[in-house]
This record gives C-alpha cells, sequence and structure tokens, in this order.
C-alpha cells in the first residue's frame, strides 16, 4: 500500500460513513417525534450528504470514479462505512444517541484535518468543521434535554447508549496504512481521535445524567472498514439504488 | 403544497351575537385592504373557516412530504437526493408556520395534530393518491406545486395577516419546488425510451388528481360568496383550475407527453380550457377517506405522533431541568 492508497482509504472510511449517516437521517422524514426534529434530522442528513459528495469528489480526483457512480453503484462490501451508520434509526432515543455519539466524533476528526498536510482535504474539513458544530450542539441540546426530562426519557437514552456504545468505538477501527498517514501529518490516526473522543463525550454524557458503560464491557464493534458489514447495509443499498440501476447510463 | 379547503355546504354560517354594525365594521376594514390581525375582533365564523382552512393546508403540508419522502431514500444521484431532500423539508417546514398561523386563532398545535389523525379534519385530496415510480414524484414536485402556487399566490392576498405572511414566504419556496420538477420531468422526458414511459404513465395517472385539485366548481356556492367577500377566499376553484390548464397544459404537450382527455382545448370563442369534468364521485369517496392511501398515511402520521410521545412528555414536564437554547 502506497501513500495514496492510505489516503484513498482514509476518504472512503470518511465518504461512506458521510452517506450512510446522511441516509438513514433522511428516513425521519414524516417520521419524528416533533416537526422540529424533522426538520433538523432533514437538515443534518443534507449536511451529511453534501460532505459524502465533496469526499468522493476529492477520490475522483485521486483517480477513482465520479462520485454518482461510487456512491450508486458499489454493493456492501466495497463500503468502508462504520457498522454504527448501517443500523436502523430505530427509535428517536437510538438516531439521537447515534447522532450524538457520531457527531462529536467527526467534529474532532475534521477539527484534526484542517491541519492536515493533504491541502484538499484540509480546505473541505475547515468546512464541515463549521457545519458539524451545530450538529452537535443539536445533539447535545437534546441528550441533555432527554437525559433529565423524566424516567422514562432518561432510561430510553440510558438503553439506546449502551446498544450503541461498543458500535460507536468501532467508529475508531484503525486502517491498515495508518502509520503512513500519521508519519506525514495526514491524520493523527484512529487512535489519538478516539481519545479526544472519549474526552469530550464522556463529561458531556454524564452532564446529561447517562452513566458510561463499564469500562470492562468495552469491545469495539470492528470489520466495517474492511468491506465486513451488518446485514443492514445491503438492503440500505439496494433501496438507494433502486431508480440509478434501471439506467446507470441514463441522465437523471 | 395545497389544493382547496374543503367547505361543508350545509353549515350554519351566521351567530346572534354578531350584531350587523360590528360586521359591517369588520367588512368595511376588509374592503379598504386593510388586514385582520389575531388580536381584531372577527366574527365566529370567520375565524373557524380561517383555522379549517389554515389547519387543512398544515396537514396537506405534512402529509404531502410523505408520498414524494419516499423517494428520497432512492433518489437517483446526489443532484436529485440532495434537491428531494431540501424540497420535502420546506414541506414540512411549511406545516410548522401554517400550525403557528392557526394558533394565533385559538387552536392548539396538540389539538389540530389530534383532529388529523382522527380523521376530523382533512386535508388536500391529492395526498390519498399514490407515487408509485420515481416519475410520479417529479411530476408531483413540478404540478401540484405549481397548483399550490395558484391556490396561494390568490390566498396571500387575503384578509388574515398571518396566513398572507406565511404564504408569501410558502409561495417564494414552492417557486423553487416547481423549477427542481420541471427540470426533473424535462430531464425524464427527453430521457432514454424507459425515462419517458415512466413519466408518461406518472402524468396520466395523476391527471385526474390535478384536476380534481382545485375542488368541484363552486359558481352556486352561498358559502363562497361569503367567504370571497370577507377575502378568505380569493379565487373561485374554476377560475384556479383554468389558469392552472392555461399556464401548464402547453409546456405539458411541449415536452411530447399527452393528457388523459381527448376534450383537452383551448376554446378560441370563451378563452376557457374545454375538458371532460373529472369523476367527482370519486372525488367524494376519497375525501371522506375511501381512497389509495388515507389509511397508510394517517396510520404513518398516527405511528409518528404515538412513537414521538415520549419526547414530547419529557420537554413539557415542567420539573425537569431545561436547557437554554443556544440561538
Amino acid at each position: 500500500m502506497n501513500n495514496i492508497d492510505a489516503l484513498k482509504e482514509l476518504l472512503y472510511k470518511m465518504a461512506d460513513d458521510q452517506l450512510i449517516i446522511g441516509h438513514r437521517n433522511s428516513e425521519w422524514n414524516g417520521l419524528g417525534p416533533i416537526l422540529e426534529e424533522d426538520i433538523a434530522f432533514s437538515s443534518m442528513a443534507q449536511d451529511k450528504m453534501g460532505q459524502s459528495e465533496h469526499l468522493y469528489n476529492l477520490l475522483n480526483q485521486l483517480g477513482e470514479a465520479d462520485a454518482d457512480t461510487v456512491a450508486f453503484t458499489r454493493n456492501a462490501p466495497q463500503f468502508h462505512c462504520s457498522h454504527l451508520v448501517e443500523l436502523p434509526i430505530g427509535g428517536y432515543d437510538f438516531s439521537l444517541i447515534r447522532h450524538f455519539l457520531f457527531d462529536f466524533a467527526e467534529y474532532l476528526r475534521f477539527e484534526a484535518l484542517k491541519t492536515s498536510a493533504y491541502q484538499p482535504l484540509a480546505q473541505v474539513a475547515k468546512k464541515f468543521f463549521g457545519e458539524v458544530k451545530y450538529h452537535t450542539m443539536h445533539a447535545n441540546t437534546w441528550v441533555y434535554q432527554l437525559g433529565h426530562g423524566n424516567e422514562e426519557s432518561n432510561s430510553k437514552m440510558q438503553e439506546s447508549l449502551n446498544f450503541a456504545w461498543n458500535y460507536a468505538l468501532g467508529m475508531f477501527e484503525p486502517g491498515p496504512a495508518e502509520e503512513m498517514l500519521i508519519n506525514e501529518n495526514i491524520f493523527i490516526g484512529e487512535e489519538a481521535l478516539q481519545a479526544k473522543w472519549l474526552e469530550v463525550v464522556i463529561p458531556l454524557l454524564e452532564k446529561s445524567n447517562l452513566v458510561i458503560p463499564e469500562q470492562s464491557s468495552w469491545a469495539p464493534i470492528y470489520g466495517g472498514r474492511i468491506g465486513n458489514h451488518t446485514a443492514h447495509l445491503q438492503p440500505l443499498l439496494s433501496e438507494m439504488t433502486e431508480v440509478y440501476s434501471i439506467d446507470p447510463s441514463a441522465d437523471w | 403544497m395545497y389544493g382547496n379547503a374543503y367547505i361543508d355546504p350545509n353549515e350554519k354560517f351566521s351567530s346572534e351575537e354578531e350584531t350587523p354594525e360590528l360586521v359591517a365594521a369588520f367588512q368595511a376594514r376588509i374592503d379598504a385592504g386593510e388586514k385582520i390581525e389575531p388580536q381584531d375582533w372577527m366574527p365566529a365564523m370567520y375565524r373557524k373557516q380561517l383555522i379549517r382552512m389554515i389547519e387543512q393546508h398544515a396537514h396537506s403540508e405534512i402529509i404531502g412530504s410523505l408520498p414524494e419522502g419516499t423517494w428520497i431514500t432512492r433518489a437517483p444521484g446526489f443532484r436529485r437526493k440532495l434537491a428531494l431532500m431540501a424540497k420535502v423539508q420546506d414541506e414540512v417546514g411549511h406545516a410548522q408556520l401554517l400550525y403557528s398561523a392557526a394558533e394565533t386563532l385559538g387552536k392548539s398545535r396538540e389539538d389540530m395534530m389530534n383532529d388529523l389523525i382522527t380523521g376530523k379534519s382533512k386535508y388536500s385530496n391529492i395526498f390519498n393518491y399514490p407515487a408509485l415510480t420515481w416519475a410520479d414524484s417529479a411530476v408531483i414536485a413540478w404540478l401540484v406545486d405549481a397548483g399550490a402556487i395558484v391556490n396561494q399566490l390568490a390566498n396571500s392576498k387575503g384578509s388574515y395577516g398571518p396566513y398572507c405572511r406565511a404564504l408569501e414566504r410558502i409561495c417564494y419556496e414552492e417557486s423553487f419546488h416547481l423549477k427542481y420538477g420541471h427540470d426533473n420531468v424535462v430531464h425524464l422526458a427527453t430521457g432514454t425510451k424507459k425515462q419517458r414511459e415512466m413519466v408518461q404513465a406518472a402524468m396520466t395517472r395523476w391527471w385526474t388528481p390535478l384536476m380534481h385539485f382545485f375542488g368541484p366548481s363552486d359558481k352556486a356556492s352561498v358559502h363562497s360568496d361569503t367567504l370571497m367577500r370577507w377575502k378568505v377566499k380569493m379565487a373561485s376553484n374554476d377560475a384556479m383550475r383554468q389558469q392552472f390548464m392555461d399556464m401548464y397544459i402547453p409546456k405539458i404537450w411541449d415536452l411530447g407527453l399527452t393528457l388523459p382527455d381527448p376534450l383537452l382545448k383551448k376554446n378560441i370563442e370563451t378563452g376557457l380550457w374545454d375538458y371532460t369534468e373529472p369523476d367527482w364521485e370519486e372525488f367524494k369517496r376519497v375525501i371522506n377517506g375511501d381512497g389509495p392511501c388515507n389509511a397508510e398515511r394517517l396510520a404513518v402520521r398516527r405511528m409518528a405522533e404515538e412513537n414521538g410521545k415520549w419526547v414530547a412528555r419529557a420537554i413539557n414536564n415542567e420539573e425537569a431541568e431545561h436547557v437554554r437554547p443556544f440561538a
């Protein structure tokens, strides 16, 4: 694996995460617990979708196919997303906790990438950082509110946090060529990112009256970055590509 | 997106406490082009009709987000997916604006939502038809939104201030939806054989619902006269239907698409379109609950309300610690 391959791997996992979480967030259309949350999840879904397109464009500059082809013609084993983003939307409690855990990771990832030695990535990271900041504010407001709301909401949030936690740790699955990116100051690496993330999310969750799962039970769910996925991804992709695949060469 | 409020022809339309003087003074303000604001005196029936109309409009926006919404997860390519997400999000935003406008007349959002899911209040009939293919979502975005603009632009010149202001903003956003829908239909109509077939089939399917969209002929309705005098209703159903046909039939034909009405032509003498009356019995059946998707639409809404109740309970808990909004 050379530098370019290592860089592509980084871009693919980020782009695929954004595409799939954006797709999942968009499923809240018409189903939100209050209208304002329909609207918020749609806004965030649009940002994620736009960010994934940007990242696929960077891959295109490195010789990969164009964004539509890459997003709409691959099958599950060719995707590099984490299991966390593939899971169905579940209840609002799960979608909210996932949004919290995912977006704080994104926020810190883009913050670190703002100073990446790979300039095209540093540039988009600056833009995305500004967008994701609002996603984290939204997540934290709601997690805090529902963590403190009443017993029912607190227990729902706690159960979802317990369920999501190991999946969230799975976001930081180390890449096979990460050393290369770290040495060249392109990316700080997943381990360093996870450490920063724990430092940020643990106090916020505790402030929200939620309990972090016992450290002895932490068992990151890996595999997504190397193409091993949950059973939920392929049906999502089949749905996403249903129209596009009628005729991939057509102008839609 | 919205068609027309459904008016019950048997409804009693005045109340004894409203003296002729009060009503005359109210009418004079409207005739002078003044806007009526929430704190102003208004006849009970004016309030009631407006609540009904704005509420039905709001319901139409959220129910209307469902048939198109199912295509968000299937939209072909980033450009369409992003545009459709933004469009449907606008529709939900319109519902939010409209529920707020209706609340200024004294009915809470919760009550309105409750009346929607129990089937007590109506929404635009057109959303009880299914969007079977991607092309249906394109035709909806172009022509249902076009119809809505005809209706809403007229109503934005009405007499109730909060509704007019909401409609101005809504029309501005709808005009982008229409452009998106048109662009989408143009791509399909000038695309591959398969794409052309899809869009023609969708156009054929949606023609009757589109003709129903503005409601039955209301020439003979006494209520319509009162509502028009009060500037609650700004144009007759027939006038809006004619305006819609005048603006869009030539554009549809320009794309090489056909419409399933052999009588359709512009009458040079009257300047109006000749057309076959759509089946108004079907319209009545569907509005009274027996359309292809009524049950499904309400079931989805009911499920969303049911599943979201715990969130409402938590944020309405007065003893809970509340966060300060960021903005």
